[in-house]
């Protein structure tokens, strides 16, 4: 039983990273119905950018630290935020009147230059990404052992969440966001600056996925430029398998598939990690095929 | 694609690369392994095209079924010993069958219970079933788990390839141009017209999956007797997608482009492999040696996609677009 709940909360801590992507890619899905495959990348670029800017802030922070921590994860987020801007700019932008395929192929292949930029400018080596916080001791409950980078990961991940959650349901640009995911040309007649939206939306998702990519760091603290690969992939899963385009869904999905990875590689087998995301997604999908709590797409003829 | 002189073209590459196989002595080992692996992307892309050119669904499991197919094969002629000319073309020739049936089998169990699917969760469901393949290849102790499978013999030549590849070529073009195959094209343009005309799009959508995967499992045969060591990381995603920007730049549903483009990409990067290795630029005295191509030769070739993409969203080698 304690080693249940163990698990249960090495599950919550995992799938709380996984939310966090999988909302970037649920948010510009239900905005430009398009996967934006470079956002696992944006996620590894999160991480690196924690991991240079971490010597700077010390200079003038005390680190670890919890002010130092934050200091690092809100520069980071608006690093990639300015990112995510200019990656939909200049990439995807262009393409928004052809299929989504090539938009698609486009997001491939941004994927594939942060990659591979990542290994020429910061090395294909894994990097150890130093400590951010410092280690509180906590008391242990009945047997269960916490580690505070959990209960860290746990709690910027719920206030990150209900922050998006005030953004998108009670500000202006919120409203916007919902219109234009609605429907965007009504929304544009409306008004709404269609291409303000879109970019607010990025740079809110890579905000996330930047967020995302250093608690990760902080709880496994080795990271390369190929990190955000795995991560990106499984965060995909999750957005799919609660129903793309679904805020609600986004962080069901990656508690769901964080939790089930890590009682099925405790108790099953941990060789066949890697493939129980999908094998849960193919299971859900087979049973609503568009996925947990999205809506049916009905054709019209 | 005409299909008037199809056979004759088929024939002639057949008879073509039976010459070429010929000379395949005279060539060395690398240059002969990159022919080798334009004759397998062509196969594999132009199968893909099938299922996501033609008959308009997503796939990005094409790596799987070649995975299954290489594996299968592989395993089949591990079994023999030394053979002579004859018996071992034998064996080969019904080692790549199986790889192929295994593969197809495998893509009838992807294709029926993901038929409810569309666009976007197809393509994610195929992608999935892609890595569940590579993660139960790697947990599978008898074909070498995540260690690799070395594969006895190297019987692949360039007969085998690019007859192969015409066969493909020639399959694909003859069953989209028939009366049935008119389906694959109408389920693509327009499911639910397609059903509303007596078209069972179930079906057809089952067969390209089993098709293409078909021929995906026979250029996985092709490349684990090519490349003679088999590692189920080797089949991963990033394959996969390697072989939809084939169809995607090649414009889908477009199979001679898509030929070109798996020719080209196949060969952009050994280009810039090669462009790294000169060491000055003919004709310019004192230039620097391009050994910084070698670092940055991945990075150029994602920078040509995006570029590719942005400039020729149609495909590389589409001359109008279709009206959508």
């Amino acid at each position: 039983m304690t080693e249940l709940l163990q698990q249960l909360i090495n599950g919550l801590a995992l799938g709380s990273i996984l939310a966090l992507i999988a909302l970037g890619y649920t948010m510009v899905y239900g905005i430009l119905r398009f996967i934006n495959f470079a956002h696992g990348d944006v996620f590894m670029l999160g991480a690196f950018a924690g991991f240079y800017l971490a010597p700077k802030i010390a200079l003038v922070l005390p680190l670890p630290s919890i002010a130092g921590a934050l200091a690092v994860m809100i520069i980071a987020m608006a690093i990639c935020a300015a990112l995510g801007v200019l990656i939909e700019r200049f990439a995807y932008r262009p393409l928004r009147q052809q299929p989504k395929l090539t938009m698609l192929i486009t997001a491939i292949g941004v994927s594939l230059f942060l990659e591979n930029t990542g290994q020429f400018v910061f090395g294909a080596n894994p990097k150890k990404f130093p400590q951010l916080l410092p280690a509180y001791p906590l008391p242990q409950l009945g047997g269960l052992s916490f580690n505070s980078n959990q209960i860290v990961v746990i709690a910027v991940t719920a206030l990150l969440m209900i922050g998006l959650r005030f953004i998108v349901l009670k500000t202006r640009m919120g409203r916007a966001m919902r219109a234009v995911s609605f429907n965007p040309e009504a929304a544009a007649l409306m008004g709404v600056n269609t291409n303000v939206v879109i970019s607010f939306t990025f740079a809110l998702g890579s905000a996330l996925a930047a967020a995302a990519g250093i608690l990760f760091a902080m709880n496994y603290p080795s990271i390369d430029p190929l990190m955000g690969i795995l991560p990106g992939l499984k965060a995909f899963v999750a957005a799919v398998l609660g129903g793309i385009g679904n805020l609600p869904g986004a962080a069901l999905g990656g508690v769901i598939i964080g939790v089930t990875e890590t009682l099925v590689s405790g108790y099953v087998s941990s060789t066949y990690r890697d493939a129980i995301a999908f094998a849960v997604l193919i299971l859900i999908l087979l049973v609503k095929p568009s996925g947990l709590l999205g809506k049916k797409e009905v054709d019209k003829v | 694609m005409n299909l008037r002189h199809a056979k004759t073209v088929l024939l002639g590459a057949i008879a073509l690369s039976l010459v070429a196989s010929l000379f395949s002595r005279h060539i060395s080992g690398y240059p002969l392994f990159v022919a080798y692996n334009i004759g397998i992307s062509l196969i594999m892309a132009v199968s893909l095209n099938l299922i996501n050119g033609y008959t308009g669904q997503f796939s990005l499991g094409h790596a799987g079924f070649m995975a299954v197919g290489a594996y299968s094969s592989a395993v089949i002629t591990n079994h023999f010993g030394d053979l002579n000319v004859f018996a071992a073309n034998a064996v080969f020739t019904f080692a790549l069958l199986a790889g192929g049936l295994a593969a197809a089998l495998a893509g009838l169990l992807v294709g029926v219970p993901t038929l409810r699917l569309r666009g976007d969760y197809l393509a994610i469901v195929t992608l999935g079933f892609g890595e569940i393949i590579r993660v139960i290849l790697q947990n599978m102790e008898a074909v070498g788990g995540a260690r690799g499978l070395s594969v006895t013999h190297g019987w692949t030549n360039l007969f085998w390839t690019f007859g192969l590849a015409a066969v493909t070529v020639y399959v694909v073009a003859a069953l989209v141009n028939s009366t049935y195959g008119r389906g694959f094209i109408a389920v693509r343009d327009d499911e639910v017209a397609a059903e509303a005309m007596g078209i069972n799009s179930t079906k057809y959508k089952v067969t390209a999956f089993a098709v293409g995967a078909f021929f995906a499992g026979i250029a996985g045969g092709l490349y684990a007797h090519a490349i003679q060591f088999l590692t189920p990381n080797g089949f991963g995603f990033m394959l996969s997608i390697a072989y939809v920007v084939m169809v995607i730049l090649g414009g889908m549903g477009n199979t001679i482009g898509v030929i070109l483009a798996a020719i080209l990409l196949t060969l952009l990067p050994e280009g810039l492999r090669m462009l790294a290795d000169i060491e000055h630029l003919p004709g310019i005295a004192g230039s620097r040696p391009l050994s910084w191509v070698e670092n940055t030769r991945m990075i150029i070739y994602s920078l040509l996609l995006i570029v590719l993409m942005l400039t020729r969203p149609q495909g590389l080698f589409t001359l109008r677009r279709r009206s959508r």
